[in-house]
């Protein structure tokens, strides 16, 4: 259904489309979430507490200490995200973004993974242990082989992907073989992949010498993505890896044979059968691509961010891409941008949190509400009003012209 | 989807022998474990089970196994029991079920037997390990209810981890507040059926797809339960995160019994809650009119609809109801099982109950089961690491996923979700 609105759209103005369409929706999502987070901030604030107990006295006190709390909260996170203008020199100035761009890295290539696999109607809830296995694949390439410098990266590059490629292949396998569903099956394979680096990282093949920490040595500087703004920042090459693979599945998707397969499974996985298009092989070829890309995160994260390899290599990434998918709606570079918009609030999100003690968790609060919101187109018209008179034929069938990729066969739990 | 075509072998043609290698296939790999390293691998101990404890009134004597007899044992009759399904399967025949239960137990008892011989103290109690997996089990129990009530009116609830904490937060600050641990109960079960109720709003009214929805529920509410934790629970966990826990209520006489007495009869309100829980959804869904309607709901919701059941209605309460139960499931983590909220706290424990309730085939009963075997290998890693066992504790942490992976993709296969779960119901 979503690519029939994709080629509904380009006929429609862009006008039209701004202001009627899944643009404004969600834009008004995010702010609306926003105001929502400011609301749930201030509400927990102590002086807000504080002066709201001679509230009808003095009104005033309480909010401005309200709108103090949250936006003192959200001008902390976005001088962490985008730009810090108290820094002394421009370079300090624009860190902030660069640090966003970091964050947005493995955000951004496991959120394809999870994409990738919704665009062929699976459920990919196992990117967290793919990123974890891609870079535990990587990180043995990359202190453990002696190569030269580039060849070395990219075999660690490559080993990463088969890591995460392998952990995809399981689920891929046992859907197509067994039926068994995978979610579940990715979801306990994340369990596994985190009791398996725990155990490696206790063997002598991972862990640093002299070190009783489960924790493995520093990776070759051969085999780690080279800085792309010198010393100064850590960005690394790891981000133009995530805009190729960004196009590279742009490309798969809508360019390629494999692609279109892939997409008619999704769509239909009986008409695709009727078709001729192999579903089992789809679903194997798709959880490896997924997987792979996942692993790609898992490079990026052990390759550029992290350099060593440790339990908490994934951080909360895996899940984090599953809402970064939701958000871009399973469009690659609808991706690309929910991963850049996510890096900032992660980013930010620290910055805030050491600033003024707003806890970081209200990036997740604001993110999950964004994705909520988006969802549900109509609940956001009736919030803010927008096309009441237009629709006033009232069909049966619901609008779901800008509901999320959601393909049939991610439905039932079968 | 595929496993829809293998759900229904008996309407094959009769001519046509499918034959299902599946269970050779796993019977074999099975017993080459248990030849390499049951038996093999034997240690020369004895592996005591202790079947009473000093307490008990009723004293049964404790089972001492020869590690080496019991692991030749097991893997010579396993290896029988897969070159017998072998045999069935090629002559086309079908396997009786009771193979694949007898093979389960026989492979327990191996592994048992080998793990507790091989430790440094050969000796655990068997009592403590079933009664300690029934507790741990408690939580993915009332879950997996939740999770039965909501797809079997055809939605699929994957925020079962999202109620499960919101339950244990509301939980906590309210018997804190209140200074009494019912009431957090209670409160429990209202922030259950708060998160269930976005669920249902979502997915019934404006069509949301229902995983989507549930995903990002368990991510909403570890954010909000984690900010207020950390912002108002932690500026004064006196006041707010100090909740009082439910005690342990024991029957006389009959709480002595060993091994039965600790599980059944000496349990907190939760737990004696949670038999309540299976036993009245199991008769509700299948024994009454109520019960018949959701059911139908969940299969076809066009011919319940032309019989005039309210679809959509059948579905918000349901849901709602999961909600409610799932919340219970949440108060056992700060009322019973630690006495303070801390973020995060149910960690992952939803997502167990979702495999638990697909493994028990969208089953009350079925779930239960499935729930206590979860328990069981958690608690099992428990005890072994108590008494020193030679397996890495990691390997041992792994085990209940790669049972649920097996047995998801092995037996559950053949089993088939309600048919409408998942999908929205539109009133043409």
């Amino acid at each position: 259904m979503s690519s029939q609105s994709q080629s509904g759209d380009s006929s429609r103005s862009v006008l039209h489309r701004l202001m009627g369409g899944s643009t404004l929706v969600a834009l008004l999502s995010v702010v609306l979430s926003i105001v929502l987070g400011g609301l749930l901030i201030a509400v927990t604030d102590e002086r807000v507490a504080e002066t709201s107990s001679y509230f009808f006295s003095r009104p005033g006190d309480m909010l401005s200490a309200a709108w103090e709390a949250a936006s003192g909260a959200y001008i902390a996170l976005f001088q962490g995200a985008v730009f810090n203008p108290r820094a002394d020199t421009l370079a300090g100035s624009i860190r902030p973004f660069t640090e966003t761009l970091t964050v947005a890295t493995p955000l951004i290539l496991a959120g394809l993974g999870v994409a990738i696999a919704f665009r062929t109607g699976l459920f990919n809830i196992g990117a967290q242990g793919q990123i974890i296995i891609g870079a535990t694949f990587a990180a043995w390439v990359g202190f453990t082989l002696e190569l030269p410098p580039g060849i070395h990266l990219l075999i660690a590059v490559l080993a990463g992907f088969i890591g995460g490629a392998l952990w995809g292949f399981i689920p891929g396998i046992l859907k197509a073989r067994t039926g068994a569903h995978e979610v579940i099956v990715t979801i306990m394979l994340n369990y596994v992949a985190v009791y398996l680096v725990a155990y490696l990282l206790f063997t002598p093949a991972f862990q640093n010498p002299g070190s009783s920490n489960p924790i493995s040595p520093r990776l070759d500087d051969s085999a780690m993505f080279p800085l792309i703004l010198g010393s100064g920042y850590r960005l690394h090459l790891g981000f133009l890896v995530a805009i190729a693979a960004t196009y590279g599945v742009w490309w798969l998707l809508n360019r390629s044979t494999t692609g279109f397969e892939l997409r008619a499974v999704g769509a239909n996985p009986h008409a695709a059968r009727t078709a001729g298009i192999s579903v089992t092989k789809g679903y194997v070829v798709v959880m490896m691509l997924a997987g792979g890309l996942a692993g790609l995160a898992g490079v990026a994260q052990v390759a550029g961010t992290e350099k060593v390899l440790t339990g908490g290599i994934a951080a909360s990434f895996g899940f984090d891409a599953i809402t970064v998918a939701l958000l871009g709606r399973s469009h690659p570079w609808g991706v690309f941008f929910a991963g850049l918009l996510f890096g900032a609030f992660r980013a930010g999100g620290v910055q805030m949190q050491t600033q003024t003690g707003t806890p970081i968790d209200i990036v997740l609060v604001v993110q999950s509400l964004i994705v909520l919101f988006i969802a549900a187109p109509p609940l956001i018209k009736a919030i803010f009003r927008i096309d009441q008179k237009k629709k006033k034929k009232k069909s049966n069938k619901p609008d779901r012209s800008e509901d999320i990729t959601t393909p049939t066969a991610a439905g039932g739990l079968a | 989807m595929s496993t829809a075509t293998e759900a229904r072998p008996k309407k094959q043609a009769p001519g046509a022998t499918v034959r299902n290698w599946k269970a050779p296939i796993g019977f074999g790999i099975g017993a080459l474990v248990a030849l390499l390293v049951f038996a093999a691998g034997s240690p020369a101990q004895t592996a005591v089970f202790r079947i009473s404890d000093d307490s008990d009134r009723f004293r049964l004597a404790d089972v001492a196994l020869p590690a080496t007899a019991v692991g030749w044992f097991t893997a010579v009759a396993l290896t029988l029991l897969a070159v017998y399904a072998f045999l069935q399967v090629r002559n086309g025949r079908k396997l009786n079920k009771w193979i694949p239960i007898i093979y389960g137990v026989l492979f327990m008892i191996g592994f048992l037997t080998w793990v507790v011989g091989s430790a440094n103290t050969p000796s655990i109690s068997l009592s403590g390990l079933i009664a300690g997996s029934v507790t741990l089990a408690i939580p993915l129990i009332f879950g997996s209810l939740s999770g039965v009530l909501c797809e079997r009116v055809g939605v699929v609830n994957i925020a079962i981890e999202g109620q499960l904490l919101s339950g244990a937060f509301a939980a906590a600050v309210a018997a804190s507040i209140s200074g009494n641990a019912y009431v957090g109960l209670i409160a429990a079960a209202f922030a259950g059926t708060m998160v269930s109720l976005v669920l249902a709003v979502f997915s019934i009214k404006y069509f949301v797809n229902q995983i989507i929805v549930g995903v990002v529920l368990n991510v909403l509410v570890s954010g909000l339960t984690g900010f207020l934790a950390s912002t108002l629970l932690s500026r004064d966990p006196g006041a707010f995160n100090s909740p009082p826990s439910l005690p342990d209520i024991s029957i006389p006489l009959l709480s002595e019994l060993p091994i039965i007495g600790a599980i059944l009869f000496k349990q907190s309100i939760v737990g004696y809650l949670m038999y309540v829980a299976v036993i009245v959804i199991y008769i509700g869904l299948f024994h009454t009119k109520w019960g018949l309607r959701v059911r139908a709901v969940g299969e076809h919701p066009q011919a319940a609809d032309t019989m005039g059941i309210k679809v959509n209605s059948t579905r918000f309460w349901n849901v709602l109801l999961g909600g409610a139960v799932a919340g219970f499931g949440g108060a056992f983590f700060t009322l019973v099982s630690v006495s303070a909220f801390s973020r995060d706290m149910t960690a992952g424990a939803g997502y167990i109950a979702l495999a638990a309730l697909i493994f028990g085939r969208w089953n009350p009963i079925g779930a239960f089961f499935a729930a206590l075997l979860f328990g069981f290998f958690t608690n099992l890693q428990y005890v072994l690491s108590i008494v020193g066992t030679s397996v890495p504790s990691q390997f041992m942490a792994m085990l209940p996923y790669i049972v649920t992976i097996l047995a998801v993709a092995g037996l559950v296969g053949r089993s088939r979700p309600p048919a409408a779960s998942g999908t929205p119901y539109m009133k043409e």
